[in-house]
């Protein structure tokens, strides 16, 4: 019965309760409710108070030095060969080291190797005696080879296998072609790591600062039955912290590592990430409280953050955003004068100063980063690309020609893939109402969610698709290879054997004036034949306790480092 | 009765069967696939992880050898956080699940039957317009809205008193679950007075009710022994779905205070197509939605003498 009907019913019957006189005894029993609820509620507060897990600190505690964080998720997973993530392999790095590492000034030093030597062909890497795990035992040249091996072996299935081809017979390996034991790298001895390449990399040394080089304990490793990285007690360490507590989706604390060996350096003594969640503005709200010493900006945070008159500070997060075309024959993207068309009306700046409107972002004029390194300097200050300029009337022409060519009266609408935030959105009806406006062309935005959107990626079923891509080490060919034939991360099936063999050429020598001249070639076609419209290079913005000193914010790598901060009193 | 128990409860299996088929084939027949990442892998390695999660095999295959490990109570490995097991996570994070709903639906009970009894004793007065007025507002304003606000109060009162009375967002101690259990409960609470309210104003003036006014009974003892047992009947029946709903239903306050319970994994499972974890939560929410509905009816015949269950 709705409750109208019963209100009517209950009036015809008596004229309403509302004319009788209150009733204070019923009044009485109301407070007994309340009472009862009370104590229900108390006593059930009181037994889940007997197992209180201690509330966690301020964002700083100069006394015990401390630093209190939020992860923006748990660390799906630790297990350095298999890892893929941001938040993996930022905790990897406070509690693992490789060979080589990033010191606090951002340069490459000596990880766990004191000393190494990269040739044409081969690297050799030697050990520092004092490296210890944090068992005591010392880490060997042998942890490093049986943790590459085990990156390639076919049944560990590993995502980042890709980064260790440079090894000989690595892709083979992998494939399953060869044994684990025919892989390039050897331990001489304890100390000593040789390793023979399948191709010149003479930029090796950065790849051992990469958390899928680092080594693993093999003892160890067997000892957890297939949990290796599940919790912290089935991670052996060999960084400058270890992780003290794992409460999965709830926080992770990460104590100084007594057995690194360079701890006398690392001043901080607990770096406690007591919140793990998706949400910005809670991460914000954290901050405010005084409870989290680093919070990321978003476009619809940002106001409050200035609001707050906080310091706001930024950096470049190293990746690169880009509107990829589907290149597949079948589709009308693939004609160039089409893709031309769409290229001229581009306007990156107008994208992030008018749309965007966060700093730090930069419109983007090339694949290659503004902070990539050259032969001496800057990449993209070698070799600067023409500026772009967006022209309306030209776009109009090309789109033309495109017509004729595809023997078309006028363009059935595009399809625009996007991821489904809010920001994606924005940008997506920004391109749908510029390409209307410049070039009388419909665009259909598909949003999907995350593993959708890949799997129509991966499909090809798109015309246009907002992309990006992250650099994995600190070299220009991190970027000049996402659109060769043979890149499974080509995903618009782009094909030109002219960027192929000025790959090629790039991989081919560890000359760097060839190199960099081979991958200015790459830079170059890619805006010529329109592979894909630049968007922006991005730019994270954050705020930051300020008592928390020696933070390094980078591109590739750990991010944030924490590792030689310490706090200011 | 115990009959009647056991049919329900094989009814009850049934049903759960029926989710976790559904389930799992609507799962398989969704575009996304849980093996592709930001980072494309070669086809090598790409078969070498079907092979790992058994996805190499026919869909029937699949299915039936899925089966079994459930029955087993086995639902094998997550696809996002590759080296632990589904049972694992369940444990783990429905218990935190679990403590936050039932302290809301504690919160929200409580509640629920004290403002509905309210506003039928003062119907149509002040109380009565203002507490419904905001029961409106408590069940048309989502939890999204209400958690923020939370959590924004939260923060200007710790600002204003000068240390942290309650906690921003997190868990572990029962200050961190006093403000999610009562945002969580909000909904629920406003629901419940007003079927409290409603079933209150039915009875209150019933003939046995005014019966035993004849007879001189004292109004308190009306009002316990004949109108509020009477009343809470309804309340009752909604309580069963009522605590799925919160247990499960808890994804975003989770999210905003920083909670690690279940539910932001089942609807990240889902986004990201983490097909054991999906399954592994969708029977554990099926199942526990099915019993406690199941429960509630069996308690219902202890509640109220009159229902003869058979």
């Amino acid at each position: 019965m709705s409750e109208a009907v019963v209100e009517e019913a209950v009036g015809e019957k008596g004229g309403g309760v509302a004319a009788r006189p209150l009733d204070l005894s019923a009044l009485w029993q109301l407070l007994y409710i309340a009472g009862l609820g009370v104590l229900v509620l108390g006593a059930i507060l009181w037994v889940l108070a007997q197992w209180n897990e201690g509330g966690a600190s301020d964002a700083v505690d100069a006394a015990t030095g401390t630093v209190t964080l939020a992860l923006s998720q748990e660390p799906p997973q630790m297990d350095s060969t298999r890892g893929t993530d941001q938040v993996s392999f930022r905790i990897l790095g406070h509690v693992m080291e490789g060979l080589l590492r990033y010191d606090g000034s951002n340069r490459l030093v000596g990880g766990v190797a004191e000393r190494w030597e990269v040739r044409d062909l081969s690297a050799t890497f030697w050990l520092r005696p004092e490296a210890r795990w944090s068992n005591g035992e010392a880490v060997t040249a042998r942890d490093f080879v049986f943790a590459w091996r085990k990156v390639l072996e076919p049944a560990n299935a590993s995502e980042y296998a890709f980064i260790l081809y440079g090894i000989k017979n690595a892709e083979e390996v992998n494939r399953g072609e060869l044994p684990p034991e025919e892989l390039g790298v050897r331990a001489v001895d304890e100390r000593t790591l040789h390793v023979d390449f399948a191709r010149p990399v003479p930029y090796f040394d950065k790849l051992t600062a990469f958390a899928t080089y680092n080594p693993i304990n093999e003892a160890f490793y067997e000892s957890t039955n297939g949990r290796y990285g599940a919790d912290a007690e089935d991670l052996l360490y060999n960084g400058p912290f270890t992780i003290a507590s794992w409460v999965h989706g709830a926080s992770l604390r990460l104590e100084k590592n007594p057995t690194y060996w360079a701890a006398e350096r690392i001043r901080l003594n607990v770096i406690d990430h007591a919140y793990i969640t998706t949400d910005t503005n809670a991460t914000l709200n954290l901050f405010k409280d005084g409870k989290v010493a680093l919070a990321g900006l978003n476009a619809e945070n940002l106001d409050d953050a200035m609001q707050q008159r906080w310091k706001i500070k930024r950096f470049a997060d190293g990746s690169v955003y880009y509107i990829g075309l589907n290149h597949r024959p079948e589709r009308l993207t693939s004609n160039w004068h089409l893709r031309k068309a769409l290229q001229k009306v581009n306007d990156p700046a107008e994208l992030v100063y008018k749309i965007i409107k966060l700093p730090g972002n930069l419109p983007g004029e090339s694949l290659f980063p503004v902070w990539l390194k050259g032969v001496r300097g800057f990449f993209r200050q070698e070799y600067p690309v023409e500026p772009h300029q967006p022209d309306e009337a030209m776009g109009r022409v090309y789109l033309r020609n495109a017509l004729e060519e595809l023997g078309l009266e006028e363009l059935p609408p595009l399809t625009m893939l996007i991821g489904d935030s809010p920001t994606a959105r924005k940008q997506a009806e920004y391109y749908q109402n510029l390409f209307k406006r410049k070039l009388d062309l419909d665009v259909k935005i598909d949003a999907q969610i995350f593993k959708q959107r890949l799997a129509k990626m991966t499909a090809g079923d798109y015309d246009l698709v907002m992309a990006g891509w992250g650099p994995d080490y600190d070299d220009p060919m991190t970027f000049a290879d996402l659109f060769t034939s043979w890149n499974e991360n080509n995903r618009g099936r782009y094909s030109n054997p002219a960027l192929d063999e000025a790959v090629d050429v790039a991989r081919s020598t560890s000359d760097a004036q060839t190199r960099m001249d081979a991958m200015a070639r790459v830079q170059s076609i890619i805006y010529e034949d329109a592979v894909v419209l630049t968007q922006y290079e991005r730019g994270s913005v954050y705020v930051a306790h300020p008592q928390v000193k020696g933070v390094v914010r980078r591109a590739v790598g750990t991010d944030p480092d924490y590792t030689h901060a310490w706090i200011e009193s | 009765m115990a009959r009647y128990a056991l049919k329900r409860l094989l009814q009850g299996i049934v049903t759960v069967w029926f989710i976790a088929t559904a389930t799992f084939f609507a799962m398989h027949f969704v575009p996304g696939d849980p093996l592709v990442n930001d980072k494309a892998v070669p086809p090598e390695i790409r078969a070498n992880l079907e092979a790992r999660y058994g996805l190499d095999k026919p869909l029937p295959t699949q299915y039936w050898i899925y089966l079994r490990n459930m029955a087993k109570g086995d639902f094998g490995i997550s696809f996002t956080q590759q080296n632990r097991e589904v049972n694992d996570i369940i444990a783990e994070h429905f218990k935190v699940s679990a403590t936050l709903g039932i302290l809301a639906v504690v919160f929200a009970a409580f509640g629920g039957i004290l403002w509905g009894a309210l506003t039928a004793l003062y119907r149509n007065r002040a109380p009565d317009v203002i507490i419904v007025m905001l029961v409106i507002l408590g069940i048309s304003v989502p939890s999204f809205v209400f958690a923020a606000f939370g959590q924004l109060g939260v923060v200007k009162i710790n600002d204003w008193l000068g240390f942290t009375l309650f906690p921003v967002a997190g868990w572990g101690t029962v200050q961190h679950m006093i403000v999610p259990s009562m945002v969580l409960g909000l909904g629920t609470m406003a629901f419940l007075t007003r079927l409290m309210r409603s079933s209150m104003l039915e009875i209150v003036n019933a003939d046995f009710v005014r019966t035993a006014r004849a007879k001189g009974v004292p109004a308190t003892r009306i009002f316990r022994k004949h109108q509020l047992r009477n009343a809470i009947l309804p309340v009752i029946t909604v309580l069963g779905p009522a605590i799925a709903a919160i247990t499960t239903g808890g994804f975003v306050v989770e999210i905003v205070f920083a909670i690690p319970g279940l539910g932001r994994y089942f609807v990240q499972a889902v986004q990201q197509s983490d097909y054991t974890v999906i399954m592994g939560t969708t029977v554990l929410y099926g199942a526990f939605l099915v019993f406690m509905v199941i429960a509630v009816d069996l308690v219902y015949g202890l509640v109220d003498p009159r229902v003869r269950l058979e």
